[in-house]
């Protein structure tokens, strides 16, 4: 058998280790445009923060290729498939044969159109090892750094650079920083930690015309800077497997086993989309976990095993300066809403299952509510008004816990 | 492979089994020493409430959530014993927010977290709580 995986990240280190969880000796072949050994994507600000460097921050030891008998060709674009003739071909030329091909090709920054941005000379996106590395080598003490975009990578980017420069003003077109994971008072108390931290926000705003260092904002406001940096949204990577007829939404749909809806072909990781269960939608959900356990029923799939992945959910443990936030699920149903001084809880039920949950500040056992969602557990069969206090094992029957704990088997 | 379990009917709640734990985590061969006046950061928890005690740590999950989750690749399983490399750790806590059984935690500085690595390596062959535990109520078994 012979694997081939585009991408290099998480879904394609899921794919290699359950490919060979089933197969031992097929031939895998991983291609990836960047020119890394695996590393861990969301540890680029980390890397300029300093709590990490460039060799602890690989996803897997250097003799994992080898270690798995993969050829790995990095520093390589797949430029087209050729889905009839089963092969891969590379921008320089090679081609590259396959019996199962997995997708795994992440997502890409998305750039709005915005007047006067070609006049910016220093505009940075913030998604891979070479764009942590470049503004890196750009960032100073005087630096006055301008970031659109308050959702996930813009924040951590302004974590990481922010003792590194003089100024991080942040701008967003949404009233809220994180306003996807975030309801509006978790986001509110989050704000003002960071603010606290000194980092500036323009929210409900945008830039409504770049003159060369200085961005004009929709209300008025005039900001000038030195460095730019753009997250404002990404968008999955779907070009190749649209061109050769893979269904595509935003993300390529796949099946429970990451199928796509053609024959030898599969995708996982944040090109892809998945079934949110709390919610019962595909979609794409763009994190590392869910990147990994896709990539890995795809590879035990391709290799003729059998697995499911059907306990997607959106899910996140962020932290920024210290404060930790752990979230998951949806927050459509009963709220349950617990703040104490800088700590925050929302849990939300509905139909007898807990849908969802956010964490602010003291997150600690917070997978047991986790699992709570994942595992679509009758609320009515545990002690909800216990575990609402705080996520224990003593909400579960003791005939449960005998199983979690005491190795006794579950009848069903 | 060997795993610890616990019989919450034998558990007295005596909250020993943290104190080896922290003594075993410590570092030093002197328990009073480690111990003594300091507030202990133990991998293994007592949950108590109206007479029920039980204990809880890792499980050693055949199918780590954990580990697949880690976004550093820090949690590793070696030979079926997860271990956290507190080098790759950065504290972001996703293993936190993925572990069912609520038994990975925070370290001492929260900077990276710190869970069960099944510490064998004395002269007993068990972890230091199953050794500790007065009651036999957590047991190191081939089950
Ligand atoms: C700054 C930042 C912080 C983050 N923080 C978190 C976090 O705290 N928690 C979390 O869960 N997630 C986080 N994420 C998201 C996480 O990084 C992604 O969900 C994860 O990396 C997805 O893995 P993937 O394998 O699907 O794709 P990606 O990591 O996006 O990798 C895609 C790979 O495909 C390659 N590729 C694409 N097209 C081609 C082509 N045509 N030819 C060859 N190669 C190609 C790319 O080079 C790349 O190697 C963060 C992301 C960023 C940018």
């Amino acid at each position: 058998m012979n694997y081939v995986i585009i991408g290099n990240s998480a879904a394609a280190v899921g794919c290699i280790e359950g490919i060979r969880s089933v197969d031992p000796d097929g031939a895998i072949t991983v291609i990836s445009k960047e020119p890394y050994h695996v590393y861990s994507r969301p540890l680029i600000s980390y890397l300029i923060y300093g709590k990490t460097d460039e060799q602890r921050m690989k996803y897997r030891p250097d003799s994992f290729y080898e270690d798995n008998g993969v050829k790995a060709m990095l520093g390589v674009a797949v430029e087209k498939v050729d889905y009839t003739k089963r092969r891969v071909l590379l921008e320089n030329g090679e081609q590259v044969p396959f019996d199962k091909l997995l997708f795994a090709t992440g997502s890409a920054p998305f750039v709005p159109p915005m007047a006067g941005l070609d006049e910016v000379k220093k505009k940075f996106s913030f998604m891979k090892l070479d764009d942590a590395k470049v503004l890196q080598s750009e960032l100073n003490p005087e630096s006055r750094v301008l970031i659109l975009g308050a959702g996930l990578i813009g924040l951590k980017c302004a974590e990481g650079i922010l003792r590194k420069v003089k100024k991080v003003t942040v701008v967003d077109l949404a009233p809220r920083i994180l306003p996807s994971i975030l309801d509006e008072e978790g986001s509110e108390i989050v704000r003002k930690h960071i603010e606290e931290q000194g980092v500036q926000f323009y929210l409900a705003n945008s830039v409504a015309q770049f003159h060369k260092n200085t961005a004009c904002l929709k209300d008025g406001t005039e900001l000038e800077f030195d460095l730019l940096v753009l997250a404002v949204g990404v968008r999955p990577e779907t070009k190749l497997a649209a061109g050769i007829g893979c269904k595509v939404n935003r993300g390529i749909l796949t099946d429970a086993h990451c199928a796509t809806n053609l024959p030898d072909v599969y995708a996982a990781g944040d090109c892809s989309e998945s079934l949110d269960i709390t919610v019962n939608q595909q979609r794409v959900l763009a994190l590392l976990p869910n990147a990994y356990m896709q990539g890995e029923t795809a590879g035990i799939t391709m290799a003729g095993g059998e697995k499911s992945y059907n306990k997607a959910i959106p899910m996140n443990a962020v932290g920024f300066f210290g404060l930790h936030i752990v979230t998951a699920g949806s927050y459509d149903g009963e709220a349950y809403v617990v703040k104490e001084g800088s700590n925050y809880k929302k849990m939300v039920s509905k139909d007898n299952l807990l849908k969802g949950y956010i964490l602010i500040g003291d997150v600690a056992r917070a997978g047991i509510y986790t699992s709570l969602i994942r595992e679509r557990t009758p609320l009515d069969s545990i002690d909800y008004e216990l575990i609402k206090e705080k996520p224990q094992l003593m909400a579960f029957t003791a005939a449960e816990r005998a199983v979690k704990l005491g190795g006794a088997r579950n009848e069903n | 492979m060997k795993r610890i379990y616990v019989n919450e009917k034998w558990c007295l709640g005596c909250h020993l089994c943290e104190y080896y734990c922290a003594f075993a985590n410590s570092g030093s061969d002197d328990m009073v020493k480690a111990l003594k006046d300091i507030r202990i950061h133990p991998r293994i928890r007592i949950e108590e409430k109206q007479g029920i005690s039980f204990a809880v740590s890792c499980r050693h999950c055949a199918e780590p959530l954990c580990v697949k989750s880690c976004i550093t690749g820090a949690l590793r399983a070696d030979n079926g014993v997860i271990a956290v490399d507190k080098n790759k750790c950065v504290g972001c806590y996703t293993c936190i927010m993925i572990c069912p059984y609520g038994a990975i935690m925070p370290g001492v500085d929260g900077s990276v977290v710190q869970k069960c690595e099944l510490c064998t390596n004395n002269a007993f062959g068990e972890p230091a709580c199953v050794q500790g535990c007065p009651n036999r109520a957590i047991v190191f078994e081939e089950r």
